[in-house]
C-alpha cells in the first residue's frame, strides 16, 4: 500500500462571522511528503487562513482535512498542534524564556525527559548554527535573525512531520533574509520535512518552492512549479504577480547542469575561461559572463573536473525552450 | 529633636503593646490585600479575555477608588460592628481598584501573536494561562500589588478610628492628649513599614521582568 500524501485538503472553505466573503473558498489540494509548498498572494488572499486551518487555530466552515490520512477533526486538537511545527515571524518567541526552555515547549508538552530535551536543544542549536551559550539568553538579547532561528529550533524540536511557517523572514532585513532561505533549504534537504510556507514576497517564494500556491479571494489560482508558474501562467493575474516576462528570473530558475552544452575539449580558448558549477543556476551563470567579458564558460562538476560549457547561443535557447513544457530544470 | 527622643522613651515604655500593634498593623494589611488578590486577580483576567464585561468591571473600580476609606468604614459600622472586620473591608475595597487595573492592563498588553503561538504549538487553554499569560502579565501585575500594599499600609492607621487597633492608636491617642511624640510613635514605624513593602516588591517586579537587549 502506497503511503497517504502527508497532506490532504478537500473542499475546504472557511467564512468569518459577519463577513460576507469566504477567507479561503472551496480549496482542494494535496501535498506529497517532504516537499516544500509556498503559498503565494497578496494580503487578504486567504493564505494565512488556509494555514491556520491546518492545524484547527481555524476550523473549517465546510470541507476536510487529512494529515497522513487522518481527519484533523477526529483528533484532540492539542495532539494535532503538537505534531505540526508552526513557525511565525519572531514575535512568536515567549519573552519570558530563556531560548532553552523557548526550544522546550513542545517536547515538555509531550512529557519528554530532561536528559532527552537537554541532548535535543544542543542538536537543534548545532543545526541552526548558533552558539550553544545561547541557551542561557532571552530572546530579547538576540538578533532578529538569530530570533528567527530560535523559532525554527522551536518549530522543529519534537521532530515533527510537517511544519507550517507563517511569513517566518518578514521582520528582517534583506541580508539576513536571503541567509535565512537557505539555510531553510538546506534543512529541507536534510530533513525532508513537508513544509507549508507562506509568504507574499514572489522572489523568497521562487527561490525556496518546489511547488507554488498561487491564491487570490481565498481560492486556489494555480498550485505548479516554480518554473512552470513563469512560463505558463494560469492567467493575467499569476503572469503579473511572478512577471512571467522577466526572463533573469527564469533563469534564476534553471540549472547549470541542465541546459549546459557538451564539453569541447579541444577549444584552446578554454583553459583559461572562467568556470562554472553544475549546480548553480544559469542566472548567477549568464552574470558571470557578462562580468568576465569572455564568451565562453566551462562547467564543472563536484570534483571540478570540465563536464561542459555554456555560451551566450545556448543561454538564448534555454530561454525558448523554457517557454516549452518544463523539462526538469528543477 | 526633643520630641524624637521623647518618643523613643515613650516606645520603650510601651514595647509589649507596641508590638502588638505593628503585629495588628500588619495582620490587617496582609489580609487585605491577600483578600483583593483573591477577588480582582480573576476578575481583572476575565475583563481582559471578555471585553464586554471589561467595561462594567474598570468603571465599578474606577468608582471605588474615589470613595474616601474612611466614609467606608464608617458605612460598614451598621452591618460588621467595630474592630478588625470593618476594618478589613474597607481595606480591601481600598486595595482593590490598582491590582484589578493593573491585572486588566497586564494581561491586555501581552502580544497576540504569542498568545497565538502557544496555542499554534499545542497547549491547552490552562496551560497558556499559567505558562505564558500570566508570566507575562507579572511585571504590571505586580506594579498593582506594590501601589496597593503602599496605600493599604498607611491607611491601616484609619482602623484605629473603629478600634480596629494596629498603629493607628499611637496617632489616635497622641492626638487626643496633645502629645505629638506619641503620634510619631504610630507614624514613623507605619512609614517605615511601607517603605521596607515597596522596596521588597519593587525587587520582585525586577525579577519577574525578562532582562532585554545587553549588548
Amino acid at each position: 500500500m502506497t503511503k497517504p500524501p502527508a497532506i490532504v485538503v478537500e473542499h475546504v472553505s472557511k467564512q468569518f462571522a459577519g463577513t460576507a466573503q469566504s477567507s479561503v473558498d472551496d480549496c482542494s489540494f494535496e501535498v506529497t511528503a517532504g516537499q516544500l509548498i509556498v503559498l503565494l498572494g497578496p494580503s487578504g488572499c486567504g493564505k494565512t487562513t488556509l494555514l491556520k486551518l491546518i492545524n484547527r487555530l481555524y476550523e473549517p466552515s465546510a470541507g476536510r482535512i487529512l494529515l497522513n490520512g487522518t481527519d484533523v477533526m477526529q483528533l484532540p486538537v492539542t495532539n494535532v498542534r503538537r505534531q505540526i511545527g508552526y513557525v511565525i515571524q519572531q514575535t512568536g518567541l515567549f519573552p519570558h524564556m530563556r531560548v532553552e526552555a523557548n526550544i522546550a515547549v513542545v517536547p515538555r508538552l509531550l512529557g519528554w525527559e530532561q536528559p532527552r530535551i537537554d541532548a535535543r536543544i544542543d542538536q537543534l542549536l548545532e543545526l541552526l548554527d548558533l552558539p550553544n551559550d545561547y541557551r542561557r539568553r532571552y530572546p530579547r538579547q538576540l538578533s532578529g535573525g538569530e530570533q528567527q532561528r530560535v523559532g525554527i529550533a522551536q518549530a522543529l524540536a519534537a521532530d515533527p512531520e510537517i511544519m507550517l511557517m507563517d511569513e517566518p523572514f518578514g521582520a528582517v532585513d534583506a541580508i539576513t533574509r536571503a541567509r535565512l532561505q537557505e539555510e531553510l533549504l538546506r534543512i529541507h534537504r536534510k530533513l525532508h520535512k513537508t513544509i507549508l510556507f507562506v509568504t507574499h514576497d514572489v522572489d523568497e517564494a521562487l527561490r525556496l518552492a518546489d511547488k507554488i500556491m498561487v491564491m487570490r479571494q481565498g481560492q486556489i489560482v494555480q498550485f505548479d512549479t516554480p518554473l512552470a508558474l513563469l512560463t505558463q501562467p494560469a492567467d493575467q493575474f499569476v503572469a503579473s504577480l511572478v512577471a512571467s516576462g522577466d526572463m533573469l528570473r527564469r533563469l534564476g530558475l534553471l540549472q547549470v547542469g541542465a541546459v549546459a552544452g557538451p564539453f569541447d575539449g579541444n577549444r584552446m580558448a578554454l583553459a583559461d575561461a572562467p568556470r562554472v558549477s553544475v549546480n548553480g543556476d544559469v542566472r548567477a551563470a549568464l552574470s558571470l559572463l557578462l562580468g568576465s567579458g569572455a564568451d565562453v564558460l566551462v562547467v564543472v562538476g563536484d570534483d571540478e573536473q570540465p563536464v561542459g560549457m555554456l555560451t551566450f547561443d545556448i543561454i538564448q535557447a534555454a530561454i525558448r525552450q523554457s517557454g516549452q513544457p518544463p523539462v526538469g530544470g528543477r | 529633636m526633643a520630641e524624637l527622643s521623647k518618643a523613643y522613651q515613650y516606645l520603650l515604655d510601651h514595647q509589649a503593646e507596641f508590638w502588638q500593634n505593628v503585629g495588628t498593623h500588619l495582620q490587617l494589611s496582609l489580609a487585605a490585600l491577600a483578600l483583593a488578590l483573591i477577588v480582582c486577580v480573576p476578575l481583572g483576567v476575565l475583563a481582559a479575555k471578555r471585553q464586554r464585561v471589561a467595561q462594567p468591571i474598570i468603571n465599578v473600580a474606577n468608582a471605588l477608588r474615589v470613595v474616601p476609606s474612611l466614609a467606608i468604614l464608617f458605612l460598614a459600622l451598621p452591618y460588621l460592628g467595630l474592630g478588625f472586620k470593618p476594618s478589613l473591608v474597607a481595606l480591601t475595597v481600598l486595595a482593590c481598584p490598582p491590582i484589578l487595573i493593573n491585572t486588566y492592563a497586564g494581561f491586555r498588553a501581552i502580544d497576540r501573536a504569542v498568545i497565538e503561538t502557544a496555542h499554534g504549538m499545542g497547549m491547552a487553554k490552562a496551560q497558556v494561562l499559567r505558562l505564558v499569560e500570566f508570566p507575562l502579565a507579572l511585571p504590571v501585575l505586580l506594579v498593582g500589588i506594590r501601589i496597593a500594599t503602599v496605600e493599604v499600609i498607611a491607611s491601616a492607621s484609619l482602623a484605629a478610628f473603629i478600634a480596629g487597633d494596629g498603629l493607628g492608636n499611637f496617632i489616635q491617642v497622641g492626638f487626643a492628649v496633645r502629645r505629638p511624640d506619641i503620634m510619631l510613635v504610630g507614624t514613623v514605624p507605619i512609614a517605615v513599614l511601607a517603605l521596607l513593602a515597596d522596596a521588597l516588591l519593587a525587587g520582585l517586579q525586577r525579577a519577574a521582568t525578562p532582562p532585554h537587549r545587553t549588548r
